[in-house]
């Protein structure tokens, strides 16, 4: 009996030996499939920063071109930027840029950058270009993360929906019709999908009652546009 | 050669992703409102997963059994990522085809299935194989729902093609159903598990005409189902 149970205890002992050497092993194996994978990742961000950098400044230069046509503006939209601080009715959580349009240096018009956070799934990016006398430009979808199929429609590459809010302004349609439809007011939507609509109508709305309250802030922001250019890409972060 | 052959057989009939495993339902089910998504989604995924059994194979002998299942998420996670930003960055129009879909991959579980149960213990020329064609099985599975959703609820086909493709596509789109109002149910995600429980019957009822001589056998098979 005791001879056994010295075995035994003899057997527990190289066994937690041999556990913690696994433990170890087997920590460090993780450990370093951990360090490989991120360094394979960082490499690879490091690599397309760039490329990527520039496609979506291509791809927002062209979207800048559909809701702010050449003949509105003859200054050079990226260039033209102020800062906005975080703002409940832009729904931006950090600073964002805004671009001014302007015809011959006086302002004609600004895109502004909106953020809808009650979608369906996600953040809805949204560019909202607006004129000078406070009527929408146009509206395009930056990102958004809706079900491919159903509430992505507001994407133009997927439907025209978007086109809806063109030349719409506050005075146009009163406080109570900035809702969908089925919410009582008067744009509509797809079935089945109301939540992805509701929300880019709601966030709309905010970003038209911001600039009617910061219009003459965002404007008077660059009044000196004899030397805009430099002094607002210094602003830029 | 006939390991290959066996293989793609099984991924694109005898064990197939979507209608006999019933693996990586979620995006399955989400995705196919239209044959184009889900064919894109589909494509992504095999190569996806060839690019996942091909990164583990190599290394299935340093993997401790205790920490498989962290390493291969963590390898298929960051596969997954440089996948991303590898077309984000070189091939921005296919981006925004398949954009959405690429980190709805990582959810996907019959990538790590296949990992665990086929890559972590064959050669690597074999993994890479058997990642593909379960890919293309679950391409096959996708692009069919997606076409039954597609007729049923709107009265098209391969909508969309012009956005995958470019604009000169557009006229390849199908008008199945003219002056079709739409059955909602089959674009909604009922409409999804319906369709895709007559793809299921459909497939057993194929499997079952083939082993039909023997009656009995098929009675047998009725019980365990």
């Amino acid at each position: 009996m005791r001879t056994r149970n010295r075995a035994y205890l003899g057997i527990k002992n190289s066994m937690s030996e041999t556990v913690i050497k696994h433990a170890s092993k087997t920590a460090f194996t993780l450990m370093a499939f951990a360090l490989v994978f991120t360094a394979l990742m960082a490499s690879v961000y490091l690599v397309t920063k760039t490329p990527i950098e520039k496609s979506e400044a291509a791809a927002r230069m062209s979207l800048f071109r559909q809701i702010m046509p050449e003949h509105m503006h003859n200054n050079d939209l990226l260039a033209d930027t102020v800062t906005i601080a975080p703002n409940a009715l832009l729904g931006n959580q950090q600073a964002t840029m805004a671009n001014i349009a302007r015809i011959n240096h006086q302002p004609s018009g600004v895109i502004l950058e909106a953020i809808a956070h009650d979608g369906y799934s996600g953040d809805i990016k949204l560019l909202i270009a607006i004129k000078a006398d406070g009527s929408l430009s146009g509206v395009r979808v930056l990102t958004h993360k809706e079900t491919p199929g159903l509430g992505d429609y507001i994407d133009i590459a997927k439907g025209k929906w978007i086109t809806l809010f063109d030349n719409q302004s506050l005075t146009k349609t009163a406080e109570a019709g900035w809702k969908v439809k089925k919410d009582g007011g008067q744009f509509d939507y797809m079935v089945g999908a109301t939540i992805t609509p509701r929300a880019v109508v709601k966030a709309v709305h905010k970003a038209l009652l911001y600039f009617e309250q910061n219009k003459v802030a965002l404007f008077a922001s660059n009044t000196t546009s004899a030397l805009p250019a430099s002094i607002s890409q210094e602003q830029a972060p | 050669m006939s390991q290959f052959k066996d293989i793609a057989n099984n991924g694109l009939w005898k064990q197939n992703p979507g209608v006999v495993q019933l693996l990586g339902l979620c995006p399955t089910l989400a995705v196919t409102t239209n044959v184009v998504n889900g064919v894109s989604l589909g494509l992504a995924t095999a190569l996806v997963m060839a690019a996942s059994n091909g990164a583990v194979s190599p290394v299935r002998k340093y993997v401790p059994d205790e920490i498989r299942v962290p390493v291969f998420i963590l390898v298929i996670a960051a596969l997954v990522t440089m996948i991303d930003l590898g077309i984000h960055g070189f091939a921005e129009p296919l981006h925004k085809v398949l954009g959405i879909f690429i980190p709805l991959i990582v959810v996907n579980c019959i990538v790590l299935a296949r990992v665990e149960s086929f890559a972590a213990k064959n050669a690597p020329a074999p993994a890479i194989w058997d990642g593909f064609m379960m890919g293309l099985g679950l391409t096959v599975v996708l692009g069919l729902l997606g076409g039954i959703r597609e007729v049923v609820g709107k009265g098209t086909l391969f909508s969309g093609l012009d956005l995958a493709l470019g604009p000169e596509f557009k006229s390849y789109i199908l008008t199945v159903i003219p002056d079709y109002h739409g059955f909602l149910l089959a674009i909604l995600p009922p409409g999804a598990f319906l369709g895709l429980a007559s793809l299921i019957a459909l497939r057993n009822w194929a499997e079952l005409r083939k082993t039909k001589p023997v009656t009995a056998s098929t009675a047998a098979l009725k019980p365990s189902h």
